[in-house]
């Protein structure tokens, strides 16, 4: 059952119908966040590349116009933009899609940046295949595969809106680079203000004991709504909310492997080094068991509506039982 | 900065024949590593170590500082002698350039060497970073100065003019740009691999005022900072005409030597000849 510390949104949002969920972007929650983030702190700056409405940096245009740079359509000046401007003290937020940033500057915010150690925090919008009808140019289903290998990183895929919110605040109180990723489309939100989040601090959301599905992003509601349909099933699923990919929280993933003895990751990105990737690292090194992966699946997007393109892509809470009862079939039977 | 006395350019001149024998011997000592760069800035990284840059080796991290920030990465060894010689670390220490466990990392990372302020060697990004730290100078209404060193063949990449572009918007007159006009990069000559001229022209189509400057004549490059400090809202840059591998004969203008290894009878000779230099220098003063 859900966890009361966990402190959701109405389990209804998971057991009945899709349409008791309330639907808020998460581009919204770094709109909010960043502004907050500014609040707090003077240094605290965003940088963008032309693409201020639609990533929410607007937000805080609107409130610190001295403190927001338009940098035009040039990413890679934008992260090395950035890393200088942090060497003289900024906290700046580089705010692009997912696939322009980290996707075509990879190697400024890997050199100047994670190498260089600079207080640099890289939000990238539009990630995932629910930007819709844009198509694949413009879905990054790649950055998260992209960005965790790089030494000095963080990276963080909030699960909804207000999560999102809390994660991009958060980003600007820690010190050294952070890549967190936004979805476009209007998400169910599930986690409310009380709900716990601390950067490098997975948190189950729901009790089980014979299959852990450890999601991330838009994913976790479809992983709760999948428990929910196990418990029909006879199956007890713990739902993990694994927000933070890097640094993973090994002793949470360790223990869901040990007590379920079988593991679904469940993400809007490639499966192949997505959060998935990263859970399997300390599955296999700690207590081997059946995993099965939910994610792309080594393919590109399309265009269409984000409803549509994802059921096509398999990311939906069927998916996911269909995934929890294959893993759970692979477990070795007692002799 | 106050005017250069004879007397000062003298020691400047012996200070930059100093630096480029040093250089030239940590990396013989690596056995690899660029070489033609390294000479020919030698004069330039003097002039701004030992006399433009505002800066206190006891102090590195002093908040007054100006800051120097060198894209073309691979041409660091003739930086690490300079800072060893301005006081930053051990003089000893630049015989340990590229060896196992050293703080001189094959091209500069900041966090491990004092007087480094940017992890720098893929080409084309530190102009970006140059800017991103005069704009934050300029938002806190802080008069340190910035400046770039970069390389030619650096030209050659979209980031560079992406960096050109915003420093124009932003009228950035407290920061300047110095380009190493050796014109060889690693495959050939600057102009046949892709030709950057007319480059002056470039620059101030972006809105930069432009200096052109005999990259060996160590009054003349700090006469050209001078200059580039009184310019108003416009960011300038130096074209620094510079020899490749200067100061040693077979060296000069060749752009094999880009970043090819001596042979030991190579590495003699170069040697001898930065020596002897050292001695004319001294000489044609008296």
């Amino acid at each position: 059952m859900l966890r009361e510390e966990a402190q959701l949104v109405s389990k209804d949002v998971f057991s009945q119908d899709r349409s008791c969920a309330q639907l808020i972007a998460l581009r919204d929650g770094f709109g909010k966040g960043v502004v907050r983030a500014g609040e707090k702190n003077p240094n605290v700056m965003v940088i963008c590349a032309d693409l201020s409405e639609s990533t929410r940096s607007l937000w805080f245009k609107e409130k610190f116009p001295e403190r927001f740079l338009q940098i035009g359509v040039a990413e890679q000046n934008m992260a090395a933009v950035a890393s200088g401007l942090a060497a003289v003290g900024k906290i700046p937020f580089i705010a692009s899609y997912a696939m322009f940033s980290p996707g075509r500057n990879w190697e400024q915010i890997r050199t100047t940046i994670c190498y260089n150690n600079q207080n640099v925090k890289i939000a990238g919008a539009h990630a995932g295949i629910s930007v819709g009808p844009d198509g694949a140019t413009h879905q990054a289903i790649e950055d998260v595969a992209i960005t965790r290998p790089i030494a000095n990183m963080t990276v963080i895929i909030p699960a909804d809106a207000i999560e999102a919110e809390k994660a991009t605040f958060a980003a600007a109180q820690i010190d050294g680079p952070v890549y967190i990723r936004y979805a476009r489309e209007k998400t169910p939100v599930i986690t409310t203000e009380r709900t716990p989040f601390e950067i490098g601090r997975a948190e189950v959301y729901y009790d089980g004991t014979d299959v852990a599905l450890v999601a991330s992003g838009p994913l976790v509601y479809e992983a709760l709504r999948a428990a929910y349909i196990l418990k029909e099933k006879g199956i007890s699923a713990r739902v993990i909310n694994n927000h933070t990919v890097k640094p993973i929280d090994e002793k949470t993933i360790a223990q869901a492997a040990q007590e379920c003895g079988a593991i679904v990751t469940a993400e809007e990105h490639q499966v192949q080094g997505g959060m998935g990737s990263a859970v399997a690292e300390i599955v296999v090194k700690t207590h081997a068991v059946p995993m099965e992966f939910v994610g792309v699946q080594n393919r590109f997007g399309e265009s269409g509506p984000p409803d549509l393109l994802m059921d096509k892509f398999g990311l939906r809470d069927s998916n996911i039982v269909e995934a929890a009862q294959k893993a759970i079939k692979r477990k070795k039977r007692p002799a | 900065m106050a005017y250069v006395h004879d007397e000062k350019l003298k020691k400047l001149e012996e200070t930059a024949a100093t630096i480029r024998s040093d250089t030239i011997e940590s990396v013989i000592i690596a056995k690899s590593g660029h070489i033609a760069g390294p000479l020919d800035m030698a004069d330039v990284f003097t002039a701004m170590y030992f006399h433009v840059l505002k800066h206190d080796p006891k102090n590195p991290l002093w908040e007054e500082r100006d800051r120097l920030v060198l894209s073309n990465g691979h041409i660091v060894p003739v930086q690490y002698a300079a800072l060893a010689h301005a006081g930053y670390f051990p003089v000893e220490e630049l015989k340990t350039l590229r060896q196992f466990g050293t703080r001189l990392q094959g091209h500069p990372h900041r966090p491990t060497l004092p007087g480094l302020e940017t992890t720098s060697g893929p080409l084309g990004s530190g102009l970006s970073q140059a800017v991103g730290m005069a704009l934050g100078f300029k938002m806190d209404g802080k008069s340190n100065q910035v400046y770039c060193l970069m390389s030619d063949a650096e030209q050659e990449t979209g980031n560079i003019w992406e960096a050109v572009m915003l420093a124009g918007k932003h009228k950035l007159d407290n920061l300047t740009g110095i380009i190493d006009r050796n014109n060889i990069q690693i495959d050939g000559m600057t102009e046949d691999i892709m030709p950057l001229e007319p480059l002056r022209e470039k620059y101030e189509a972006f809105n930069w005022h432009v200096l052109d400057v005999d990259g060996h004549n160590i009054r003349e490059i700090i006469e050209a900072c001078e200059e580039a400090r009184a310019i108003y809202e416009k960011p300038v840059l130096i074209i620094a005409h510079t020899i490749a591998g200067k100061g040693v004969d077979f060296m000069e203008f060749k752009y094999e030597w880009h970043s090819k290894p001596f042979t030991p009878e190579e590495a003699k000779e170069a040697l001898h000849e930065l020596r002897t230099l050292g001695g004319k220098i001294q000489s044609e003063h008296q």
